[in-house]
Order: structure tokens, then C-alpha cells, then sequence
């Protein structure tokens, strides 16, 4: 074809640029920029006890910053967090490691992966329900312990508790972990295993030295998802801990049923502040980028 | 002074019902440099496997230096394998990289730094130890996995297709570089390839292998000279293969001569004309076949022959080399 039986395109290089980056450039404009910005405009608003208006005051933060309240919220956050991602850490990579490792065919691999979503088709809030009849007083793990006799009264701490709040966050995130660490993992070249092998090092070694640098990436996006999906929470930790332990999600949420809309929103700014940091620190250590 | 160094007796791999390599016998010498040349799926990969440990024999032995390592693991048989894509560590520096192997074994960190990096200096790259495999070109990753391979002084080094991820160019490099380094080291490299030039170049001893059984074990000249098969007559290419009163016999391309007097042994016409630079390829469609004559380009050139040409085909009676069925 000659160049000048070309038509001269219609839009500029740049233009379709442009034109392809607009849909998802709308969608975090109107989504979440635009939220944000509001976000933050409110939590400079004054508020009294039946009604919030526009002002320009510090005290929202200033209260924050000034309670013990919110020291002791974020360091019960922070604990739940990081138990939580703990076993997540390590459930995950282990789940991933066997369906990367162990099972040998594609097609068991794909099954049991599905297997592993199952749970993800009812909503969480079913999910965190179901445990109660199970951990409860008279519910079926104590009744099995009495039974079989390795308690001598009902466990109280089963249920309403940390414990039950990271048993439930462990439950809803684990595949969080496993998705992205099982995709590292598949990458990994298999040859890569066998001259580890070749080089003399056991199975043991071949994890430490091979493959868990090699997770890393993968265990980091993981992290990221355990990490902000358990300090944003609030739900689970009310249901669970049955009210007896609190978390920053719940304090936002407090806030906003009280109608204190600006400290909820100064609330949301730190929370979200915080989060950024955390893992603004996490990529720094472990290059993800390979893996988007 | 020729002591057999490695002996595989009746070495057989099954997977399933499927018989990948079917009781090879195979004596190798100390220093020589072996190649194991066929197509793939030829059971060539799972020999070298099952020397290197990484695939578990079905039935026979393996014995190294005197030593049956049929069952031994990988690390402790005296051998060592460099893979076809190098598998070299991504996440470990190249002086890392080649340190795994005494790492694994306990070594103190300064000692295998000291022994990586002689072993690399050898390989000309200490410049690059700090770097990590994917900052290296496939040239200096393939001698990373050579001085790798290295470091645990093997008896035998395992080379599964060490060329085949680099361009022609720098294949042919690395391939004398690869010879240079064997004769250098004094052991035995065993280098699969599914390449004839590669083999005929590189190997003391050519292994050509077809549907898991050696079809011929001998040096490069006899395999070229004197194939001992249709099969390896025809994989090792060069060859025209004709089936007549005394059977058949393979006769070198650069053997036939070429007439347009019919009073050869067999006639035909060209039907295609290849200038390979030092010679001229000549196709002839006869009745019995395709033959390819190969000309030099002198003897071409003073007396050109044009396509569609009508010519007659003759050899001496002993360049026709008789096949076994």
C-alpha cells in the first residue's frame, strides 16, 4: 500500500492515547478521587449533635491525635492485623506451595484451586456467622472436646473474642494469599527446583533458598490485601468479638451512626494515611512491579 | 590409560507403557568430549537425566568410575548437569549463583566466594559477579552455569542442549569454547544435542539415538563415513540414500557425480540449484528419488548446469556405503 493512498488518521497518537486511559480516568475520578476529596473536606467540617456544616477546624484531628482512645484502637487494629496476616502468611504459602509443588497435573491443580474458592460463593457476613454455632458455649467444638474429654468445661475464649476475630479474618482472607502467591509460584521455572536439586540441596533448602525468595513478590501482593482488608474492617471484628473488642473500622463506623460525619471522615483520612504507609514500607522492600 | 570411566549397562526408562529409552549400552572414556545426537522425543533428554539423577532408571545401571550410581541422589554421583535455559538463580547474584552448589554442601561463606570466584575468572566474567543473571547477555548466563556446573569438580558434566538458546553466531563460539574447556578440565562432557553439526563438530564420541536405542556409537568420521543405519544416514544428513540390486547403500552427496551424458547409473533432472557459498547444492529428480549432489563451487561454476537439465547420476563402487535394513 503507498503512503499516499493512506488516509491520514483521524485522531492523533496522542489523542488515542488519551481516548484508550479516559474510561478507567473517569472511573477513579468519580470513584475515587472525587470521594476522597470530600473525604478529606469534610473532616475539616464542625459538627454538633444533630447536624454537621462547613467550617474549616482542626479539632476533628486534633481530638485523634489527642485520645488515648486511638492509640489503644490502633494498636488492637495493628495486633489483629498482624496475627491475622500471619496466618494467612503461612497457610497461604503452604496451600500454594502444594498446589504449585506437589500436585502434579494441570488439571488436579485447576480443581483443587477451584475447591479452595468454593467458600468464596456465599458472603462473608455467612461465612462469619457459621462459626458462631460451631465456637459458641454449647456449640460443636466444645460439645466434640467434652465428649472426647480433653476439656473439662466449655472454652470460653472460642468465641467473642481475638481469637474468634482472627479465626474469622484467617477464614475470609487466606485465598486472598493464596491467589497471588500460587501465581508466583507457578512461574517459577520447574528447572530452576532440579538444579537446586543437582546443586545438593534437600527439599527443605530448596523452599528456603528457592522458592521463598523467589514467593516473595507474591506473598508481598497477598500481604498488601490481608493488610488493608483487616484494618479497613469492621464487621467481622464486631460480630466475633461480640462487641468486646473494638478496631479503627469500628470506631469510623461508630462515628458515622452517631452522625459525627466529620470525625468519621477525619477517622477515614488517618485510617487510610496509615495504610499508605504500611504499605508504602511493604513495596519498598520487595519489588512487585514483575508481577502486575 | 583407556579405562571405561562411565558404563551404562541395559539402561531403560518406562513411563507408563511408553519406553523412552530402551536398554542402552554405552561405555564412555575418561576426557572425551560425547555427544548424544537424534530428534526430539528420542530419548536423548531422559539418558541425560537419568545419569544426571533427575529421572529414576527403570532398569539397568549406571556406573561411574567404577562406582554404581544408579541410585544415587543428584549431588553425590560425581556428575553435574548444565540445563538447556541455565536455570540460573534469578534472585541470586552471578557469584551466588555459582556458589549454591558449596553453599549446599557447608561451605564457609569466604572459601566458596574464593572458589566462585576462580571458577569465574576462569569463565572470564569475574567483572560481572555483583550482577544478577537477567543483566547478562545468554552467552555469559550459559558460562555462569558452566562455572556452576564447575565448582563441585564433577567427573562428567551433563549438557542438555547448551547451545540451542543462542543465536548461530554465538553458537559457534561457545561450542569451541566449550571444547577448549574439556580438554582444559580433563573430564568426560557428555553434551545432548539434536544438532549434526553440533555433534560432528564437538564430539570425540557420537551417540546417535532413534526411538530410545543407540543406532550407532562412534567417532564423528565414522558415523559420517560409514553410517550404520538408513536412520542415522539420513539424521546426519549429507547423504543420498539409493535402494538397487545390492541393497541399500548411502552414498556421501559430494561423491555423486554429475553428467550430462547418459551414461550414469541412474538419470533424472535438476529440479533445484542451492549456492551454499564454498559449494553448489544440485537436486536430481530421478525415478528412484530426490538425490542431492553437492559440487564444489569452482567445478560448478566452469561447467554450470541449469534447471530442468537432463543429467545422469554415477558413484564409485566403494563410496556406496551399505545400510542395514
Amino acid at each position: 500500500m503507498s503512503v499516499e493512498g493512506r488516509k491520514r488518521p483521524f485522531f492523533t497518537a496522542e489523542q488515542v492515547s488519551w481516548i484508550l486511559v479516559a474510561p478507567l480516568l473517569i472511573i477513579l475520578l468519580f470513584f475515587l478521587f472525587l470521594p476522597m476529596l470530600t473525604l478529606i473536606q469534610v473532616s475539616f467540617w464542625d459538627y454538633n449533635e444533630w447536624t454537621f456544616f462547613p467550617a474549616f477546624i482542626f479539632d476533628n484531628y486534633v481530638y485523634i491525635f489527642t485520645s488515648n482512645v486511638t492509640f489503644a484502637t490502633y494498636w488492637k487494629t495493628i495486633q489483629l492485623t498482624l496475627w491475622t496476616w500471619f496466618f494467612c502468611t503461612v497457610i497461604g504459602f503452604t496451600v500454594a506451595y502444594f498446589l504449585a509443588f506437589h500436585v502434579r497435573s494441570l488439571t488436579w491443580q485447576i480443581a483443587l484451586f477451584l475447591l479452595c474458592t468454593i467458600p468464596f460463593w456465599t458472603s462473608n457476613i455467612i461465612r462469619m456467622i457459621s462459626w458462631i454455632p460451631f465456637l459458641g458455649r454449647n456449640g460443636i467444638a466444645n460439645s466434640a472436646l467434652l465428649e472426647v474429654g480433653l476439656i473439662d468445661a466449655p472454652l470460653e475464649w472460642l468465641l467473642f473474642s481475638d481469637f474468634a476475630v482472627v479465626l474469622a479474618f484467617v477464614h475470609l482472607f487466606t485465598l486472598f494469599m493464596v491467589v497471588p502467591v500460587f501465581n508466583t509460584m507457578m512461574r517459577i521455572d520447574k528447572s530452576l527446583i532440579e538444579a537446586a536439586r543437582d546443586a545438593g540441596a534437600s527439599g527443605f533448602r530448596i523452599l528456603i533458598e528457592v522458592i521463598l525468595p523467589l514467593a516473595k513478590p507474591g506473598i508481598m501482593i497477598g500481604s498488601i490485601f490481608v493488610v488493608t482488608l483487616v484494618m479497613g474492617d469492621f464487621i467481622t471484628v464486631r460480630f466475633m468479638s461480640g462487641g468486646q473488642s473494638t478496631s479503627v473500622g469500628r470506631v469510623i463506623s461508630n462515628e458515622i451512626a452517631l452522625l459525627q460525619y466529620p470525625a468519621a471522615a477525619a477517622n477515614a483520612v488517618v485510617l487510610l494515611a496509615t495504610v499508605t504507609l504500611i504499605i508504602a514500607v511493604m513495596v519498598r522492600y520487595v519489588d512487585i512491579r514483575k508481577e502486575l | 590409560m583407556a579405562m571405561r570411566y562411565l558404563e551404562l549397562v541395559g539402561v531403560t526408562k518406562r513411563y507408563g507403557d511408553t519406553l523412552a529409552v530402551d536398554a542402552v549400552d554405552l561405555a564412555i572414556l575418561k576426557n572425551r568430549y560425547v555427544c548424544v545426537l537424534g530428534p526430539s522425543g528420542c530419548g536423548k533428554s531422559s539418558l541425560l537425566r537419568m545419569l544426571a539423577g533427575h529421572e529414576i532408571v527403570s532398569s539397568g545401571d549406571i556406573v561411574l568410575s567404577g562406582r554404581n550410581i544408579t541410585d544415587v541422589p543428584p549431588a553425590r554421583r560425581g556428575t553435574a548437569m548444565m540445563f538447556q535455559n541455565y536455570a540460573l538463580f534469578p534472585h541470586l547474584s552471578v557469584r551466588d549463583n555459582v556458589a549454591f552448589p558449596l553453599k549446599m554442601r557447608g561451605a564457609e561463606k569466604t572459601e566458596r566466594y574464593r572458589e566462585a570466584d576462580a571458577l569465574l575468572a576462569r569463565v572470564h566474567l569475574e567483572a560481572y559477579a555483583e550482577r544478577k543473571p537477567a543483566q547478562l547477555s545468554g552467552g555469559q548466563q550459559q558460562r555462569v552455569a558452566l562455572a556452576r556446573a564447575m565448582i563441585t569438580r564433577p567427573q562428567i558434566l551433563l549438557l542438555d542442549e547448551p547451545l540451542s538458546a543462542l543465536d548461530p553466531f554465538l553458537r559457534v563460539k561457545i561450542r569451541s569454547e566449550l571444547k577448549e574447556l574439556q580438554r582444559d578440565l580433563g573430564i568426560s562432557f557428555l553434551h545432548v544435542t539434536h544438532s549434526q553439526d553440533e555433534a560432528l563438530a564437538l564430539a570425540d564420541l557420537v551417540v546417535v539415538m532413534n526411538g530410545g536405542r543407540v543406532e550407532q556409537a562412534a567417532p564423528p568420521r565414522e558415523v559420517f563415513n560409514r553410517p550404520s543405519s538408513e536412520f542415522v544416514a539420513r539424521f546426519i544428513g549429507g547423504h543420498n540414500i539409493h535402494s538397487g540390486a545390492r541393497g541399500t547403500v548411502a552414498v556421501r552427496s559430494d561423491r555423486v557425480r554429475l553428467s550430462d551424458e547418459p551414461d550414469g547409473a541412474l538419470s533424472g533432472v535438476i529440479g533445484d540449484l542451492e549456492f551454499l557459498g564454498t559449494r553448489v547444492s544440485v537436486r536430481v529428480n530421478t525415478r528412484d528419488g530426490d538425490f542431492t549432489v553437492e559440487l564444489a563451487d569452482g567445478d560448478f561454476f566452469a561447467a554450470p548446469y541449469d534447471l530442468g537439465q537432463s543429467v545422469s547420476l554415477s558413484w564409485d563402487p566403494e563410496d556406496a556405503h551399505p545400510l542395514l535394513a
